[in-house]
């Protein structure tokens, strides 16, 4: 069950590093809302605990405190086998560095996603080639990663993320590699599967460039979110 | 898909793949030439007992193994030939003798001597010749394997055994000495003449049970009516004289301990390569475990990995170990390859290779999936 529209919900979150004479906060009580179909934004300087909030909300980093309820259900206290599971079913990642399977077809690569959540054969295949369809790379579903230019390898990194189906896509500088031009098309790529197609889209990101298709902003400082704007529709308060 | 993605990880690095496999198959060829060695030389050693036909091989008391005897006196054939469970006995002997060439250098051989018209003791796999040669004036049977090493290059040649002439008759094929003496079969007389022993001397005696009469019941006949002697069914001299030459003298040993390093050896080179791939390919591992999948999907991989890299080392080092086995064929040292050993070593090799995955395994379980992101 989500709540309100709510994909993601993070109450009161702190991360800190370190053994407790040294704590190091990379996040302080920090609650933050995703609702569905919305681009939300995480901006900051290095080091400013932005992809450590990623982290969290991907269920990849367990919290020091607070609670994450994702699609209704808390799971603060899951293990990590349980998060797995919970990363499977409802979390898509886009990541800087594409971490594309380099010996892989574009094909495989988009397929990989859906063997582990336990689909094969035609079914799969089908799924695999929609998924590249929706972000124009069916063409190349034979070429080698390495033959492709960085923004079409985001936009691989897109469909793989995108095969699962998931309800959250969480992307961390996914245009940090590509040039303005294949940035801002990946950027609006992200924005469409969000309103068009109803997915949640978290993007942490340095490029002032990107945060004109934020339908909210966070800026995050020293582990707080020090600023929170929303762009476009009224989606709801962030502390 | 994982079968896959192992595939692809192995097939990408060319150079490694070819380390990797190296490493398997330089550990398939040692183990199996060394564990081959010791079976063709188990089998060698005691080839001789194993093909005599006797059920039962009485001897002087202490014999530790078939090739050194003291040796026992004519009373002891008719003591044996006069017990009920008896059905034939036959004398053999067995000592070590120079051999002079054509050329006039010197070998050592080791003289067999046996009762020709008695079927126990001689020789088998006959090329040329029979037992019935050897009742020519100096005749003497000896195999191909060691013609050259003899000096003999044809049927009739003249040589000298312990400074008295002798002819050879005949040629067998593939009965070979481990103790690097070929064997040299003749007729007991003649044997017994080459050897210095008395007229009434012998080394060994070869009994056969009348039917129904099993080889326990047999030693324990003889052992009752005869003083002074040992005895052993066919089965357990052939087990002594293995033992004796393979455990005592520590060639045996020597063998085992080469195959368990071939092992070592080969498990390193494995672990090492396959640790190097999956460091190379550890984004990747990342990757899968961040976007959720389970620890088995990932183990799925390595040890994928491990088995293909299993497959392809065996079949190439087992038809390399087949090649040597072959050629083995021809020279005085077998190295034996039954079916069982190609089975066990499948199963070694995939153990070997499965184990040197778990370095792998160990790394990919303590990998941290926030890896995938840069920032942190």
């Amino acid at each position: 069950m989500e709540n309100n529209g709510t994909a993601i919900q993070l109450s009161n979150i702190s991360k800190y590093f370190g053994a407790k004479a040294q704590k190091e906060y990379a996040l302080k009580d920090v609650s933050v809302s995703v609702r569905r179909g919305e681009v939300l934004m995480l901006m900051g300087p290095s080091g400013s605990g932005k992809t450590t909030l990623l982290s969290i909300m991907g269920c990849i980093l367990k919290p020091s405190s607070g609670s994450i309820v994702i699609r209704g259900r808390e799971i603060s206290g899951f293990s990590q086998k349980q998060l797995g599971r919970i990363r499977l079913r409802h979390l898509g990642f886009i990541f800087q560095e594409y971490n594309l399977f380099p010996t892989l077809n574009v094909l495989d690569n988009v397929l990989v996603a859906l063997d582990i959540r336990g689909m094969t054969g035609p079914k799969a295949k089908k799924q695999a080639l929609t998924a590249l369809g929706s972000v124009g790379m069916a063409p190349k579903a034979l070429a080698m990663p390495d033959t492709l230019s960085g923004g079409q390898k985001q936009r691989l990194a897109i469909a793989r993320s995108l095969a699962g189906r998931p309800s959250v896509i969480l992307a961390d500088e996914p245009t940090a590699a590509l040039d303005s031009d294949n940035g801002r098309k990946v950027v609006e790529l992200m924005r469409e599967l969000a309103h068009e197609k109803n997915h949640s889209v978290v993007i942490v990101t340095h490029d002032p460039r990107a945060v004109k298709y934020a339908d909210r902003l966070l800026t995050i400082e020293d582990g707080r979110i020090s600023n929170s704007q929303n762009k476009h529709a009224a989606v709801g308060e962030d502390e | 898909m994982i079968y896959k993605i192992a595939r692809q990880n192995l097939f990408h690095d060319g150079v490694r793949l070819c380390v990797t496999l190296t490493g398997i198959v330089f550990a398939v060829v040692l183990i199996t030439v060394e564990i081959g060695l010791f079976l063709g030389f188990t089998h060698t050693i005691s080839a001789v007992i194993d093909n005599s036909g006797a059920d039962v091989w009485v001897t002087s008391r202490g014999v530790k193994n078939f090739d050194i005897a003291l040796p026992l006196k004519e009373h002891k054939y008719y003591q044996a030939l006069s017990i009920p469970e008896v059905k034939d006995a036959a004398r053999f002997i067995i000592r070590f003798a120079d051999w002079k060439k054509p050329d006039g250098l010197q070998e050592s051989v080791e003289i067999i001597g046996f009762e020709t018209e008695k079927s126990m003791g001689g020789p088998w796999n006959y090329v040329r010749g029979s037992n019935a040669m050897l009742d020519l004036k100096d005749a003497i049977i000896i195999d191909q394997l060691y013609m050259e090493k003899l000096g003999v290059s044809r049927l009739g040649e003249h040589v000298e055994i312990n400074q008295k002439k002798a002819r050879v008759a005949g040629y067998t094929r593939g009965i070979r000495s481990f103790t690097t003496s070929p064997f040299v079969f003749a007729a007991l007389e003649t044997a017994s003449h080459y050897t210095h022993l008395e007229p009434d001397e012998f080394t060994y005696l070869l009994v056969k049970g009348k039917d129904g009469v099993h080889p326990k019941a047999l030693k324990a006949a003889l052992l009752r009516n005869i003083n002074h002697v040992d005895v052993y069914t066919t089965e357990e001299f052939s087990e002594m004289t293995r033992k004796y030459w393979m455990f005592n003298t520590g060639a045996g040993t020597g063998l085992l301990i080469a195959a368990f390093l071939g092992l070592v050896v080969g498990m390193v080179v494995v672990a090492q390569t396959l640790y190097a791939t999956t460091l190379d390919h550890i984004a990747e591992f990342a990757t899968l475990k961040a976007i959720g999948a389970p620890n088995s999907y990932i183990y799925g991989i390595l040890l994928s990995q491990a088995t293909l890299s299993a497959l392809l080392g065996y079949g190439l080092g087992i038809l390399a170990a087949s090649a040597i086995s072959d050629m083995s064929h021809f020279s005085a040292t077998v190295i034996m390859l039954p079916t069982t050993l190609k089975i066990i070593m499948f199963f070694l090799t995939l153990t070997m290779c499965v184990l040197s995955a778990l370095i792998s395994i160990r790394k990919v379980m303590r990998l941290d999936p926030a890896l995938v992101f840069k920032g942190r």
